[in-house]
Parts: C-alpha cells; structure tokens; sequence
C-alpha cells in the first residue's frame, strides 16, 4: 500500500471514529437527561468532550511515536504506528462514553483540554526559534571543524576553491587549499548597508518630519498607503531593478565622470536597497515623531521659537532614541536582505572601499554555497550555516537593542503624560 | 546691547526663511519617496508590457511524411528559421493526433521565433541580415504582427523565451500558499488566543512575546536555512516542493498572524466578555461565541497581509530548491514547482535579452496581484472598522 493512501484512510478512520464519539457521546448524554437525572453539563458538551478524548490522545501518540521513531532512527513501518494510535482512539472513544456521567463537569475538562491545545500553538513560535538556532548551530559547529574559527572570523581571503572535492575524497588533485575568511564578506555587507542607510535614513526621516509636522491631514492620509506599497513590492523586483536599470545607470554616469564602474557595483543594490527601506524608517519614525507630547511643542512654540526651531531643537532630540531604534531595525533588515544583493551585487569576495566595484554580501555567500552541486557535507556548504549563524547573532543583538531603547523611550513619556 | 527693530525684523525674517526652508526640504524628501515609486512602476511597465505581445507569421505549413520526420521541413526555407523552434516540435504529434492533417498544406498563424519578436519590437535582434528583408516583406503583406500572448498565461517555463509562461510558477504559488495557509492561519489565530485571552502573565508567556517578535525580525533567508536542515535533511520532507515551500513559509508568516490577530483581539471591548461571562459561559464559550465573530475581519486582515508577504519571499525558497525548472504544470503538493517570485529570479539570471521583458511582464503579474490583495485588506479594514 502506498503511504499517501495509509495517511487517508487513517484520517479517514479516525474521522468517522470522532463521528461516532459525537453522536453516542449525544445520544447517551440525551436519553440519561430524558428520564429525567438532572447533569451537570448539555449533552453537546459531552459530545464534544467524547470527540477529544477519542481524537487528542490518537494524533498525539502518532506524533510523538513518529517523532521518536525518527529520533532513533528504527524500522519499524508507518503502518503499525498509524494502527497503534487507531487503536488508542478507540480507548479514547470508550472512555469518553464512559465519563457520561451526571456529575461529570464536561464544559470544564473541555475547557481545560483546549487550554493545552492553545498553549502547545503559541509554543511552536518558541520551537521554530530553537529549530532555527539549534540547525544553523549544529552545521556551524560541523564548519568551525573543519576550518578554524579563528581563520573564519579575521581571514581576508574568501576562495571556497575546491573544497567540493575534498568532500569527495578526491582532494589530493586540488592544489590550492580552501580558505574561508569572512572578512570581505562583513565588509562588503557592511559598506552596501551604510550605502542603503545613507539613503534611507535622510529621506525617510524627513518624510516623517513632513508627515507629521507640516502635512495636512489630507497628504498624510495619501502618502502613508502610498509609502506602504513601497513596502510592499517583492525584493526579487527590487532586484531586479537593481540590476537591469540602476546599475547601467550607474556605470553611465560614472563614466561621464570618468570613472570606471562594474556592473556589479555595490552603489546600485545599495541605493535600491535604502529605497526599500524609506517606509520603514518613515512610519516607525513618524510614530516616534508623534509620541513626543504635544505639551513640549507649546512650550517651545510660547517660547516665541519658530516651527523649524522646535522640531530641530525639542522635538528631534526628544525622539532621538526612538529614531536610533528604528535605523538599527533598518540596519537589520539590510544587512540580512538577500534577493538585492544576490541579482545585483557581485559574486568576488572584494576587501575594497569603493562603491564602484563589484563585492560581495554574507548573504549571496549563503544562496551561493547552498544552490551549486556539491556535497551536503563539504565545507564550502557548511560554510553557508557559519555566515548564517553570524547574521542571526548580529540581527539578534541589534534588534535586542532597538526593543529595548523603544520600549525606554515609550515609557518616559508615559510619566511625562502624568 | 539693545537692538533696532529693522535688525530683529532681519533675525525673524531670516528664522521664518529657516522654518520654510525645512518645510520644502521635508515635502521634498516625502516626494522624492513617492517619484521612486512612480520610477519604478513607469519602469516596470516600459519593460514588462511588451511580453504580453507575441510574434506571430502567417506561413504555409506542408503537414507530410517528410515533416514528420523532419519538421523544419514543413515549413518553406526562407522562412523556417523565422519560426519558432518550439512550433515545429510539435508538429510531428499533432500529425500523429490528427490523421487527417496528413498531405494537407495550408497557411497557418504560426509562433515566430523570438528574434523575429524581438525585431518587430524594435529592440536589438540576434535576426541574421539577410532575414530582415524577409520579415520587413511579411509585415508589409500584414502577415507578421504582433498578437496577445496567451502562452504567457497557460504554459511554464521554457529555455526559448517565445514559450516561456508563468502557468507553472501560479500553480506553483497557489499550491505553496494553500500549505502555508492551513499551517499558519490555526496555529496563528491559536497562539493569539492564548496569549490574549487565556494566558497568566508568567515568565512562559513573556517568553513566548519575546520569542514573536525576534522571530518577525529574524532575516528571511535563515528561515530557508532552518527549512534545508529541519525539514529536508532531518524529516525527509522531498525537495523543491509546495509542501516544504509551504511549511517554511509558515514558519515566517505565523509572526505577522500571531501580531496582527492580537490587535484584532485587543480591541474588542471588554464589556463584550463581561457581558457574556455574566450569562455564564466559561472563558472557551466566551472566545469561540463572542470574541472571535466579533473580531474576525481584523484576523482575515492581518492574514491577507500575511499571505501577501509571504507570496513576494524569494530567499528561503531558493535555500530549499524551489528555483527549478518547471515546464508543465503539476497539481502535486510533493512534486518539483517553483513559485512566481522564484520564477522571476530564474528568467532574470537567463542571459537572452528576450527574457528581460518575459521576466518584467511577470513582474507586473505579480504586482498586480499583490496590490490587488493589499488593497482587499485595505478594504475590509475600512468596511469592518468599528468605534465601540
């Protein structure tokens, strides 16, 4: 029998065991309360309690017998599994039928079940975290050795070479060893992130200032769903932008100039890459530019201040740390942002500081190691968790920091309201 | 040191010239934002409308033994390099369909290659000299001209760019969002609930808050890295699937729901609850018969703009394989597919100048359906907004 049948016809089965769990559990629950025996809960709930006492323990043991089987890695076929747990749903059934009792509190046991089912949910976003964590630690640890951390953190030279073929057993015909310095990598993420940044902040905090300082209600109601679809585009079509419009433009002008610019350069993801940010740091600035009180702006303005004056000199500083937190969140953002790079950056680890040429990011690194032919276990695939072990650090520390700096800011002018 | 009331005028005139000075420079800022936009849609478009037209020649098809053996033969030689590759493939099996096109010779509109299409466009053509005079002729005679490309919309992927077609990166999309669906709309809504309506404030619950909002600022590609370690090498979840496509994007897209659907939660008043606690009904009789109808737009909402999100994510998708090549549709959740940003990104790595404008056109596809499901959300949240 295929598996894919084996799963139907077990959810098939249990489906119509829960049916009849139901309409017993109703039925019995029904004729008791007709003869007149007064019960504690409606037959409904009966019902339903019967309904989870036959299906919860059932999909529970399967999961968990499938979990552990997996874990040890034993042999034993689907079928017994799936049939093993058919057989406890139809203990459950029974149980359930037994416990139609008048004095058995059916709402509350559901109510109790149902509270465990809700919190195992909000526990998957705990366990994704930890999956995430544990599967690019584990694969990192593989990679670190391999190669040395020490190498991986301050090399200067990142050249993968062959190391497919060491993998392969064949690494006595490469002549040149692999070597994985993250270096360039770092500083070519980090020079195409302060490009984005250098674009982003200016433009989207003086459209937060406009919106929500000088704007009529009218633009401000127009510009903020038109800054969202900003935000919205894909970053595959940024990309793509990136690559086939901006970066010909860049080269155009830059040999206007006469300067020499690569197609790949760093400028054009850079740019794309803080036009797609601008939403970002304009909405979470414009909320930042608006929780300041409205009590300061009267002061500075009773003062005989001017509007430019205000906002420079007590409404900025006074929003200061809430504008911090949201560029370290934009940072964060750019520096983990993927698609951009990967079409429009290059491919050549570059330890340079001109935007003109081509390098590389942490990220195109990643989809490079992970998308060629070669062995999962080889270091230049491995290599992919390490970089991505790091980027997940440094997001992490980043958006730590920014949390806690806007929930401080948040809660200083909720005295001040006092 | 007193100072005459022309030099204060000066000073106030020169502050007010500052604060003005701010203003523009501010609405400049906001307006630069929104030319970007405007760039980069009048831009798509430039780029994208043209894939929606095809070459097409009217030639005279010989349908013969000859041609079914080889077919470039059915079409006269001048022409035959004119006409799409793709086309004469097919020859021989619509012949073996249909017995009675045998011996027939008839003209037909045919698929030009795409160098002809790309002549007719005007943009630069990899057409042989020699040939030009021949298409110039055919278009002089009306019999070469542009039509609606319905392939676009009904075939997948190609190497020959006058075949290429989204078909299979929608089915591929539509497949992966119903799994990220059916995981992440229950366990999200689920995770909301609990957290807002039955949850003690104890250091689990804080830890699950936290957890939330890491989580919706984790990169995206290392969702693809957890999906390519957890789910394809641990569980054996088979590659390039709709199935794990689907499963990781959940993972992705359960923050956005978990948020989103606790706003929706939050502000429904609370003398809704009082009031139904005070008939008696227990905290599950409360959420399942009062709080939920109540705030069920908001949740749909928020999932809308979940689901958007999620249908736009490249990165993790390429991690797990999900950039092949697909050139039929599939309709199987454990079948090869790929999706239409993933798609995008192919055709956009694929050095045929032709492809530019397919992978354009399937840009504008892919914005209109995306603004169109942003716009719905926009939409409900206005009609189902209520003051209470």
């Amino acid at each position: 029998m295929l598996t894919n049948q084996i799963y139907l016809l077990f959810s098939a089965v249990l489906i119509a065991l829960g049916l009849a769990a139901f309409f017993l559990a109703r039925a019995r629950a029904s004729h008791l309360r007709m003869n007149g025996t007064a019960m504690v809960a409606q037959p409904d709930q009966y019902a339903w309690f019967s309904v989870l006492s036959t299906a919860g323990p059932a999909l529970l043991a399967a999961a968990l017998g499938a979990f552990v089987l997996l874990l040890l890695g034993a042999d034993i076929p689907i079928l017994y599994l799936l049939g093993a747990s058919l057989a406890v749903a139809v203990i459950g059934l029974l149980v359930g039928l037994v416990q139609v009792r008048p004095d058995f509190h059916a709402r509350q046991a559901i109510e109790r079940v149902i509270h465990g089912i809700l919190a195992a949910a909000a526990l998957v976003s705990i366990v994704t975290t930890l999956g995430i964590l544990i599967s690019i630690v584990f694969e990192a640890v593989r990679f670190f050795q391999m190669q040395g951390f020490w190498d991986f953190i301050t090399g200067t030279t990142w050249a993968p070479g062959n190391s497919f073929l060491a993998a392969a057993g064949r690494g006595a015909e490469n002549a040149s060893a692999a070597q994985f310095g993250s270096v360039p990598l770092f500083a070519g993420t980090f020079i195409i992130t302060l490009i984005a940044m250098l674009v982003a902040i200016p433009v989207g905090l003086l459209a937060a200032i406009y919106m929500a300082e000088f704007a009529p209600a009218r633009v401000r109601n127009l510009a903020k769903p038109v800054l969202e679809v900003l935000a919205g585009i894909p970053t595959v079509v940024y990309g793509f932008f990136a690559a086939i419009t901006v970066a010909p433009i860049i080269v155009d002008v830059a040999g206007f100039f006469g300067l020499e610019a690569s197609f790949n350069n760093a400028l054009a993801p850079g740019i794309v890459m803080g036009i797609m940010i601008i939403p970002f740091i304009s909405s979470l600035s414009d909320d930042v530019i608006n929780a300041v009180p409205d009590s300061m702006r009267q002061g500075s303005l009773a003062l005989g201040m001017t509007k430019a004056e205000t906002i420079a000199s007590v409404v900025l500083p006074a929003a200061t740390p809430g504008i911090i937190s949201a560029s370290l969140l934009a940072v964060s953002r750019a520096l983990g942002e993927t698609m951009i790079v990967v079409m429009a950056a290059g491919m050549r680890p570059n330890l340079t500081a001109n935007p003109l040429e081509d390098m590389t990011t942490v990220t195109v690194r990643i989809v490079a190691a992970l998308t060629g032919d070669q062995e999962f276990e080889s270091a230049e695939t491995l290599s992919a968790f390490a970089l991505g072990l790091v980027l997940f650090v440094v997001t992490l520390a980043l958006n730590m920091v920014s949390v806690i700096m806007i929930r401080r800011f948040r809660e200083k002018y909720r005295t001040n309201d006092l | 040191m007193s100072q005459s009331f022309d030099e204060i005028t000066a000073q106030l005139r020169n502050r007010h010239r500052k604060s003005a000075w701010l203003k523009w420079v501010s609405m400049g800022a906001l307006a630069l934002a929104a030319s970007f936009l405007v760039m980069f849609i009048a831009d798509m478009l430039v780029k994208g409308l043209p894939a929606f037209q095809q070459a097409q020649i009217q030639v005279e098809v010989s349908y013969s033994e000859r041609s079914q053996e080889m077919p470039p033969a059915a079409v006269s030689e001048d022409v035959h390099r004119l006409v799409s590759r793709g086309f004469l493939r097919t020859l021989p099996r619509r012949m073996r369909d249909n017995p009675d096109l045998m011996g027939v010779t008839r003209l037909e509109w045919v698929l030009a290659d795409s160098a002809v299409d790309q002549y007719l466009k005007g943009n630069h053509s990899a057409l042989k000299e020699s040939q030009r005079p021949v298409i110039d002729e055919l278009a002089k005679q009306g019999r070469a001209e542009l039509k609606f490309n319905t392939r676009f919309f009904t075939s997948g992927d190609s190497k020959m760019p006058e075949l290429a077609g989204i078909a299979a990166a929608a089915m591929g999309t539509v497949m992966t969002l119903i799994v990220t669906m059916l995981v992440c709309f229950p366990i999200g809504v689920m995770t909301a609930v609990y957290l807002e309506e039955f949850a003690y404030d104890n250091w689990l619950t804080r830890t699950i808050e936290i957890n939330i909002n890491n989580l919706a600022a984790i990169p995206s590609i290392l969702f693809g890295l957890l999906g390519l370690a957890i789910y394809i090498n641990f569980f054996g979840v088979p590659r390039s699937t709709p199935l794990v496509g689907g499963l990781t994007l959940a993972l992705m897209t359960l923050p956005v729901i978990i948020i989103t659907t606790r706003t929706a939660l939050r502000s429904v008043p609370d003398a809704i609850r009082q009031a139904a606690f005070g008939v008696g009904c227990s905290r599950w009789q409360v959420v399942r018969d009062h709080v939920l109808p109540v705030s069920l737009p908001g949740i749909l909402t928020g999932s809308i703009i979940g689901m958007a999100q999620a249908m736009g994510e490249t990165a993790p998708l390429i991690i797990i394989g999900m950039v092949a090549f697909i050139p039929d549709v599939s309709v199987s959740f454990t079948d090869a597919a790929t999706v239409m940003p993933a798609q995008i990104f192919t055709w956009a790595g694929e050095p045929d100048r032709a492809f530019v404008e397919k992978t354009a056109g399937g840009i504008l596809v892919l914005l209109a359906v995306l603004i169109s499901l942003n716009a719905t959300a926009v939409w409900m949240r206005k009609k189902f907004e209520r003051r209470w």
